[in-house]
């Protein structure tokens, strides 16, 4: 194999690995969204726990591989426009995606701290209301269509 | 490979779309349900392979379609000699067809599981932990075929 299909498929399954950690991130939110006792909250923030390391190797693998074969592929250079276009829809989705995530991870601090107080069955508004945050909700959609269109870019490449 | 795709026609890109953004889809569903049957063998049986049985159902499975539809749609397409196809096409035929007679299988024998253990069944059920291996087996086989299909080998 080459160091270009190396490079590709890296880029590819770091993209995978991207798309897979929203997957289950969505799949935790929605699920979790009319929860307000820690116990039950504590159950959907494990499930999300490996989506966390897989959204770091997904953000990052896509950047670093994508630009690599940018530069190894003689089709393309990183000043083409939809490569840079890429690079802009990336930052909006990291920075939005990051943002709307801290309101989880502030709500699984809660849960854990309030569970550590034996309090793991008692519902908690506060908790609730972390998991029904309506801005982390649209920063997570704005994250989300993020990635859609950087994969609608990958694939149509307007202007290659 | 570079050229091939800076001479890829543009009709062929919806169909692509359609096929890459299924198969990341399935692949974040089989994720989900792998996570979520896998943490039931050790606790809260019930509620993780109910979790995880609905991710294989509702995300995994029409994930599938969407990523089958588009890989037939691309192939009709390309107008591959049936004598000669190349070997990375071979790869993506057998994990996609063989991984979605799997998925069927997996989502049939977890819903029976998590059936039982809504009556009263205590600990996570032999179904359920049968539904988690085979769901990671499912999720190892897309990864050879994302390799296959970005690498191309013959």
């Amino acid at each position: 194999m080459a160091l270009y299909d190396w490079l590709l498929f890296l880029h590819v399954l770091s993209a995978f690995a991207l798309v897979a950690a929203l997957v289950v991130f969505w799949t935790v939110a929605i699920a979790a969204r009319n929860v307000d006792r820690p116990v039950d909250s504590l159950r959907f923030f494990r499930v999300a726990k490996p989506a966390n390391i897989l959204v770091v190797i997904g953000t990052m693998g896509t950047l670093i591989f994508g630009i690599w074969l940018a530069i190894d592929a003689d089709a393309y250079k990183v000043w083409d426009g939809w490569v840079l276009a890429a690079l802009v829809l990336w930052a909006i989705a990291a920075g939005t995606g990051q943002r709307g995530g801290q309101t989880y991870a502030e709500a699984q601090k809660l849960a854990t701290r309030l569970a550590g107080e034996g309090r793991a069955g008692e519902p908690s508004a506060e908790l609730r209301t972390l998991l029904q945050d309506r801005r982390a909700m649209w920063l997570n959609i704005v994250s989300s269509v993020g990635v859609l269109l950087i994969l609608v870019d990958m694939i149509y490449k307007p202007g290659a | 490979m570079s050229v091939f795709a800076a001479i890829r026609p543009d009709e062929w890109n919806f169909p692509l779309l359609l096929h890459v953004l299924g198969a990341m889809l399935l692949v974040g569903g089989l994720v989900t349900a792998v996570t979520a049957l896998l943490l039931g063998w050790r606790r809260d049986a019930a509620s993780y392979s109910r979790l995880g049985f609905w991710a294989l159902l509702l995300i995994a499975f029409p994930a599938w379609w969407l990523m089958r539809i588009g890989a037939q749609w691309i192939y009709s397409k390309e107008n591959f000699n049936e004598d000669d196809e190349p070997g990375w096409l071979g790869i993506g035929y057998l994990t996609a067809d063989g991984g979605g007679l799997l998925l069927l299988v997996t989502i049939i024998l977890t819903g029976i599981g998590v059936r039982r253990l809504r009556g009263g069944g205590e600990g996570p059920s032999a179904l359920t932990r049968v539904g988690g291996v085979l769901a990671a087996v499912i999720l190892l086989a897309y990864i050879v075929a994302v390799w296959a299909m970005t690498a191309k080998p013959g």
